[in-house]
Order: structure tokens, then C-alpha cells, then sequence
């Protein structure tokens, strides 16, 4: 029964999962290309954005379709409209990777700090967004729940990127102006977990219907 | 908010069918309280338990305890004409009775011994004026209520339920005969209605028990599965019965 609604709500996930390895493209290029001073992926990132806005405005009509045709309830409405919320941390998600992409635009060559943790920050982010979507896709609480222990992870990372440019800074090396674009890239990172924590939250609400404090 | 309606362990039979199966609920007052489920499942026959209309119907075995304001509906010498002056009832397709306007609202009161013109006159313009369809028939009371619209006739009804000066309203699946704007008219109508009055409605339309109901409850094969305020079963049901139902995957 309702074999068109299922359907409808099969093409919703799947075109979130896309969405979802346009932005973890981005993220893992974004890193690519700073550690390597790449400056034309750099630029590839930021056009392809407007590519990731647009998918974004396929699954919000896809969404807003589903409301109008379905008059969702229970834990389809939860599904619904937990996509909306997600779709909007999954694009400021992209906003970041084409921030991060204007840094290495900014920046004179290759980065002499932090590399290695930024990099670890990419890995585990990406790995977060990728969890999350699956979570929300599979209806996976406890799958989501892990993401939102992850963001522990990355927060600490962010620390330690943190740390090794003061500490460069304090070495006396004439490293101002990279250090503070470094800064902002590792706190780009830090909110693409946050984000990423948020989608994963959104996914328990759409299994259980459980919010904030009560996750 | 106080109960109205107390059901404990109630069950009905059919002959040999068991239509309600240990029926447990509180119905508060003041409230709409929706009874959702399959056809079949047994809310009508709760429905028209709550004031013995199930009398009328042979071979009809209940047990158990329904209570009105505390009070055993089914306990000997219960007063059943007193009881559905208390609990009117309006049903799927308008039914008024072939006569005007004003003596099909005039008729419960005229019953119970009315006849004053002045106090008739009085209790049905309150009455078409409590169900909304005042100004549309003020100036046609003595023509055919037969020549009214389906919307307009069973607003006709439930000013006809409202004379008897009733306590809770009973509908069973009112609006389900109706088109979007007359059945707009009845739901914002019930929703006016619940300051006096108590509102029990059966209906097949989800996003109706969703607009105006305060309670839902689901049954299924003559049993409740879950009960609870509307906006809880409607976003996050408890049980996957009713998740199953609601969501139009079964049923």
C-alpha cells in the first residue's frame, strides 16, 4: 500500500546521499588543494558550489511535493521535515569546503603548519557527514549517536591545530598572516562537525522523535 | 480538565461477535476526543454505546462499565430517553426530518414538553445560532429543511442535537457526506462548540482528527491499540499499529 509514497520518499533519500558526496567531494578536494597550494581545484571548489545550492533546491522541492501530495504523519512527517532542517546544514557544509577553498587562494604557497591535523580533520568530518546521512537514511540511532560522540574528536583536533600556530607564532617565524588563515580553516572544520552533529541529531528525531536534551 | 465519559473493561458482543474487546478510556470534558481505525474496528460501536443507541440493535450483549459524570449509563433504571438528551448524537448523512427548519429544530424540546411559542422560539434561534446556520435560514424557518444544501442540512442537525440542551455531542463521521467548505463550516463549528460542550467524533479523516481533535484514539479490531493527545499519536505514535494506520500503510 502507498507504493508511489514509498517511492517518493526512496528518491528523497537518495537525493540527499548524493547531495551528501557532493559536499564530502568538496570537503576532500578543499584540504587537497590547500595542502598542496592547488589553486585551480581551489577555484574548481568554489564554482562547483552553486552545483551543491541546486541539489539542495531539488530535495526541498521534493520535500515541500511530499507535504503538499502526502499530508505526512508520525514518522514520515518526521522524516520530512527533519530533511529540510538537514538540507540547510548540509549546504552550509558546502559554504565552508568553497571558505576554506578562498583561503588557499589567499595564501602565498603550502602551509608549514598544522597540515597533518587539518587533514585529520577533513578525514573525520567527511566521515561524520557520511555516518550521519547513513544514520538518517537507515533510520540508525545508534549509528547517529556515534557521529555526535565523533564531534568530541574533531573539537580536539581543533585544539591541537590551535596550539601548533601559537606555537609557530611564539617560535618568532615571520608566519602572521598564514597563521591566522590556518586558524580560520581549522575553525571551518570545527563547525563542518558541528554541523555534521547537528544532521546526526536530526536523524535520531526522524527514528524516534526525540530532540535536544532528550537524544 | 475533568472526565465526562469513563469506560472500564467494557466489552460488546454482537451475537457471537466480539466487536469491543476490554475497553479501557477516559473521555475528558470539553475537549474533541477523535476515534480513528479501519472500518470494522469498533469505534462506531463504542461511539454509539455512549448513549445505549446500541439498545436498539438485536442480539447486543454488553459488560463492563460505561460512566457518565460517574454515573453507570447501563445500571437498571437508568432513565435512556433522560441519557440521550444528554448525549445527542449526529450522524454520517444529514438526516432532518421531513418538516421546516423550525419544527426540526423545535422537535427534541416540543418532546420534552416545551410548548410555550415564546421559549420554542427563543431555543431554536440559540440553537441555528450555536451551530452556525442562524443567518443562512432566519428567513426561510417554516420551509422544507429538505431543501437545504447536504452542509446546510447537517449544521440543520446539529442545531436539532444542540436544542435538547444536550452535555456531549456524539458525531459520527459528520462531515464525511460533505464538500472542503462545508466540512471547513462543521470542523470550526465543533471546535466553537467544545467551550459547552463535550465532543466525541468518529471519523475516517486523519487530517480532520489532526485539525480539530485535542484527543485521538485508534482502534483496531475491537480493540483500542493507543490512546493520547492528538498531537502526540499524530507525531510520535507509540505503537507501530497505529504508525502503520495513520501513515495510510494499512487499513
Amino acid at each position: 500500500m502507498r507504493k508511489r509514497y514509498d517511492e517518493q520518499l526512496q528518491n528523497l533519500h537518495a537525493a540527499l546521499i548524493r547531495m551528501g558526496e557532493m559536499i564530502e567531494g568538496a570537503i576532500l578536494s578543499a584540504v587537497s588543494a590547500l595542502q598542496a597550494h592547488d589553486v585551480e581545484s581551489a577555484r574548481t571548489i568554489i564554482a562547483g558550489d552553486a552545483e551543491i545550492d541546486q541539489q539542495e533546491r531539488l530535495v526541498e522541492g521534493l520535500c515541500m511535493k511530499l507535504l503538499l501530495s502526502q499530508q505526512p504523519v508520525a514518522g514520515d512527517l518526521r522524516r520530512i521535515s527533519a530533511a529540510l532542517k538537514v538540507i540547510t546544514d548540509m549546504e552550509r557544509i558546502g559554504d565552508h569546503a568553497t571558505d576554506i577553498s578562498e583561503l588557499t587562494l589567499m595564501l602565498d604557497g603550502a602551509p608549514g603548519m598544522g597540515a597533518g591535523d587539518l587533514r585529520a580533520m577533513a578525514d573525520k568530518t567527511c566521515d561524520m557527514l557520511r555516518m550521519s546521512l547513513a544514520a538518517f537514511v537507515a533510520e540508525d540511532v545508534d549509528g547517529a549517536r556515534a557521529v555526535i560522540d565523533m564531534d568530541d574528536e574533531v573539537d580536539a583536533l581543533f585544539l591541537r591545530v590551535k596550539g601548533d600556530i601559537i606555537e609557530a607564532i611564539r617560535s618568532g617565524r615571520n608566519c602572521g598572516e598564514e597563521a591566522a588563515d590556518l586558524l580560520m580553516a581549522a575553525k571551518y572544520f570545527e563547525r563542518i562537525g558541528d554541523h555534521a552533529t547537528n544532521i546526526a541529531e536530526w536523524a535520531v528525531y526522524a527514528a524516534t522523535g526525540l530532540r535536544g536534551d532528550e537524544i | 480538565m475533568t472526565t465526562k465519559f469513563s469506560v472500564q473493561h467494557m466489552d460488546l458482543h454482537y451475537g457471537a461477535f466480539h466487536a469491543l474487546k476490554d475497553v479501557n478510556l477516559n473521555i475528558r470534558a470539553h475537549e474533541i476526543t477523535a476515534f480513528i481505525g479501519p472500518s470494522g474496528c469498533g469505534k462506531s460501536t463504542l461511539l454509539r454505546s455512549l448513549n445505549r443507541m446500541n439498545d436498539l440493535v438485536e442480539d447486543c450483549r454488553i459488560t463492563g462499565d460505561i460512566r457518565l459524570d460517574g454515573e453507570d449509563i447501563y445500571a437498571p433504571g437508568t432513565d435512556v430517553n433522560m441519557l440521550r438528551k444528554r448525549v445527542g448524537m449526529v450522524f454520517q448523512k444529514p438526516n432532518p426530518f421531513p418538516m421546516s427548519v423550525y419544527d426540526n429544530v423545535a422537535y427534541g424540546p416540543r418532546t420534552h414538553g416545551v410548548k410555550k411559542r415564546a421559549a420554542l422560539d427563543a431555543i431554536v434561534e440559540k440553537s441555528l445560532r450555536d451551530a452556525a446556520i442562524w443567518d443562512e435560514v432566519k428567513d426561510r424557518l417554516h420551509r422544507s429543511a429538505l431543501g437545504l444544501s447536504g452542509g446546510q442540512q447537517q449544521r440543520l442537525c446539529i442545531a436539532r442535537a444542540l436544542a435538547a440542551q444536550p452535555e456531549v455531542i456524539l458525531m459520527d463521521e459528520p462531515t464525511s457526506a460533505l464538500d472542503p467548505i462545508s466540512t471547513g463550516r462543521i470542523e470550526d463549528l465543533a471546535m466553537e462548540l467544545k467551550r459547552d460542550y463535550t465532543i466525541v467524533m468518529v471519523t475516517h479523516n486523519m487530517q480532520q482528527a489532526t485539525r480539530v481533535s485535542d484527543s485521538t484514539v485508534f482502534f483496531l479490531l475491537g480493540e483500542i491499540i493507543e490512546s493520547g493527545k492528538t498531537e502526540a499519536i499524530f507525531s510520535r505514535p507509540q505503537d507501530k499499529r497505529t504508525e502503520a494506520y495513520i501513515t495510510g500503510r494499512f487499513g
